[in-house]
């Protein structure tokens, strides 16, 4: 017999967990002194308990399996659930262990007492309430899967500290079989057959990546088939980096903020086929119209995602990687030249930015900033225009990695994501890129990135605002901008410093050269603050 | 359009809070929602009865499938379907209007379960439809109190959904 505490590690060890980012408190605590006792697993301290399911996160997604992270009772247990929430918008795999008062207690409104289960409900895959301490191993066993595999997605594990403390029998279920839970694997045959068909058939056909591909490994398999099959692709926020930048069958990213070439392929194509993409708003703004006239081919390992934004000519439910694999061995023989013409045409029309005097612009800027990073790099942007800037103008190279979260847009992610990366893979170059605003919601992780002596980039975007709503309160407000204002700020090169951080500022484009390779060839966490005008435009 | 669903779900604590804050989440209407054990005690059968176009329908059964405590989820058709409900009817009933009401119990199969001097309880299980016809008749004796369950439906023949 084991302390059912122990038996939580014993279950972390067993499914290949070296790192768990958390926050202790009162209720968690027989976990973390049986972690203490065990000594295998690095527990990494974060300063707010969102940032660990972020920096899990990032973790995550760089090595496509579920991430640790760890909270107390009450208020550490409200804290993640903002990271919680993110997680589950884009599919992400992480086990959320959260203490919880004592079971004779549940109810009773006690010190630190909330309904985590009940209070993440909307936005978990599952969540677990541990009452009986002996289902410990099936219930991790089972967490791990479910948030693993169909459509990835947090789980929750709520253990109250009296089933933490109890004793039980230990053995770790080799595998799983739940009668409810069966996500699909395969894609049927006859639909892999009619979307061979379709893709010969049509004229202008285009494919349109999004993060499941990530999610599914299938980056080299969708390169493969767009080249095999000739067709050009564009991409959601989420499925960036998947093709390198300058791959000539690549227009970028569709959508709001997205660029007129791929839009423009969006739209005059007349077939879509989507590969992990979910068709969100700010993808595609108004997919009945879209639709019209098109073929769609929809291909996602979530059947409720398929006809829900979109009316679909072709579903097919399954996991990317074997779906690619199947739609590879078939031929093709319709080379569209011409609509590869029309490509070439009309990813040849870039814009040209102009440049205001005196300041940072920062599309130029992240242009720059990307030619001069190793092509392994890690690139994460938080959220606002800074994100935007990042998307549209970032260089991705063969073997460059983006990360963002495209589906709840949470200020504060970058940079405990970027530590997140960085911790699953050292050798990577990680940059973090975010707007002042969003760097002041996350600036307490400069402790973490210190402790954990991660060489870790951060661009700051200081244009004074908070921009993106400045921008959209100019727009269409009638420019009665109201609590966008952030010219009260600490100096950030000082701040940086008081974390023991090297840090510069960039406020012309002439010093920008000679201040990225700075920063690059750093091999210590760096933050750079660029100067931006306050009126920069997002697009 | 009415949309009848049976789903099979996992008989455990917090089953039935994450079906209905599906529902309200996504905000489909519920005109009903039944649950109850089945033959397996491990397994709880619902039968929800929703309004909604055939989008809504589609994307009622795939949500509900979603959800890892569901076994299975089968959309019925009004043709493949037998429905009932239990009502349970407070009417008012003086002496002299009891032999009518009587009558209509005997004719229309509702069984009287309580009587005072000025009422009469009735217990009633039959399909919504017959029981809206039971109520009309019922109606200008003055209805008191009801209280009645969700429809629940099972499918004709000898067909299950398991
Ligand atoms: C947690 C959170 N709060 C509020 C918002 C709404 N919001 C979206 S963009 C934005 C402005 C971000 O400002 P900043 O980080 O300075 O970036 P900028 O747009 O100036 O590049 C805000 C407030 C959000 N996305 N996330």
């Amino acid at each position: 017999m084991i302390r059912a505490a122990e038996a939580m590690v014993k279950c972390l060890e067993a499914e290949g967990i070296t790192t768990v980012y958390g926050y202790p408190g009162a209720t968690i605590c027989p976990f973390y002194d049986e972690l203490y006792k065990a000594g295998s697993i690095h527990h990494v301290l974060v300063r707010h308990e969102a940032n660990a399911g972020h920096e899990a996160s990032g973790f995550a997604r760089m090595t496509n399996r579920p991430a640790v992270c760890v909270t107390t009772s009450g208020p550490g247990a409200t804290n993640i659930l903002t990271a919680i929430a993110t997680a589950y918008a884009d599919s992400i795999p992480l086990v959320c262990i959260t203490g919880q008062v004592s079971t004779d207690q549940i109810g009773c409104d006690v010190f630190q007492e909330v309904d985590i289960t009940g209070a993440a409900e909307p936005f978990v895959k599952y969540s677990y309430l541990v009452k009986d301490a002996s289902r410990i191993p099936r219930i991790f066993k089972e967490a791990f899967y479910i948030a693993s595999t169909g459509r990835k997605g947090p789980v929750l594990i709520d253990v109250p500290v009296d089933v933490q403390n109890a004793l039980i029998e230990f053995s770790y279920p080799d595998e799983i079989r739940m009668r409810t839970y069966k996500p699909a694997f395969k894609g049927n045959p006859l639909q892999i057959q009619r979307i061979r068909e379709a893709v010969n058939k049509a004229e202008k056909p285009l494919l349109c990546v999004g993060g499941g591909v990530f999610l599914s490994g299938a980056e080299e398999k969708v390169r493969a088939f767009a080249k095999k099959a000739s067709v050009p692709v564009v991409s959601t926020m989420m499925g960036l980096s998947i093709f390198p930048t300058d791959d000539p069958f690549y227009l970028g990213m569709i959508g709001m903020h997205g660029l007129n070439s791929a839009n423009t392929a969006m739209n005059n194509c007349d077939t879509i086929i989507m590969v992990g993409a979910r068709v969100g708003d700010r993808a595609v703004r108004s997919p009945t119209f879209l639709a019209r006239n098109k073929t769609i081919i929809h291909i996602d390992i979530d059947s409720a995602e398929i006809g829900k934004n979109i009316p679909v000519d072709i579903p097919l439910v399954g996991d990317c990687t074997e779906i690619l694999t199947e739609l590879l061995e078939g031929e093709y023989t319709n080379d569209h030249a011409s609509w590869l013409d029309d490509i070439r045409e009309i990813k040849n029309k870039v814009s040209t930015n102009e440049m205001t005097e005196g300041y940072i612009n920062p599309k130029v800027f992240i242009r720059k900033l990307s030619d001069s990073l190793p092509a392994n790099t890690v690139c994460v942007a938080d959220v606002g225009q800074n994100q935007i800037w990042t998307c549209n103008n970032f260089r991705f190279k063969e073997g460059s990695r983006f990360l963002t979260t495209g589906g709840m847009g949470t200020m504060g992610y970058s940079i405990p994501a970027a530590i997140g990366a960085k911790m699953a893979d050292m050798s990577k170059e990680v940059v973090a890129v975010c707007g002042d605003g969003s760097f002041q919601m996350q600036l307490m992780e400069l402790a973490t990135i210190v402790q954990e002596d991660l060489p870790i980039k951060i661009i700051v975007m200081k244009n004074k605002r908070l921009g993106m709503v400045r921008e959209l309160q100019t727009v269409n407000y009638g420019d009665r901008t109201i609590a966008v204002d952030i010219d009260n700020y600490p100096d950030l090169v000082q701040l940086a410093n008081a974390y023991g951080i090297e840090a510069d500022r960039v406020t012309t484009m002439a010093e920008a050269e000679e201040k990225i390779e700075k920063l690059v060839s750093s091999k210590k966490p760096y933050l750079l603050e660029c100067n931006v005008y306050k009126l920069e435009s997002t697009l | 359009m009415k949309i009848t669903v049976s789903v099979l779900v996992e008989n455990h604590a917090g089953v039935l809070s994450r079906i209905s804050g599906l529902f309200a989440r996504r905000g489909f209407n519920i005109d009903s929602l039944a649950v109850g054990a089945t033959n397996d005690p491990t397994v709880s059968r619902m039968t929800i009865v929703a309004d909604g176009d055939e989008h809504t329908a589609q994307q009622l059964e795939k949500q509900l499938n979603k959800l890892v405590d569901t076994i299975k989820v089968r959309s019925l058709t009004d043709e493949e379907l037998i429905a009932r409900e239990l009502h349970l009817i407070k009417i008012n009933a003086q002496p002299a209007q009891r032999g009518e009401i009587l009558t209509i119990c005997e004719v229309m199969g509702a069984k009287v379960i309580d009587m005072t001097p000025a009422t009469m309880t009735v217990e009633i299980s039959d399909s919504p439809e017959h029981i809206a016809s039971f109520n009309a008749l019922i109606e200008g004796y003055g209805i008191r109190e009801v209280v009645s369950t969700g429809t629940i439906a099972i499918q004709k023949g000898s067909l299950t959904i398991k």
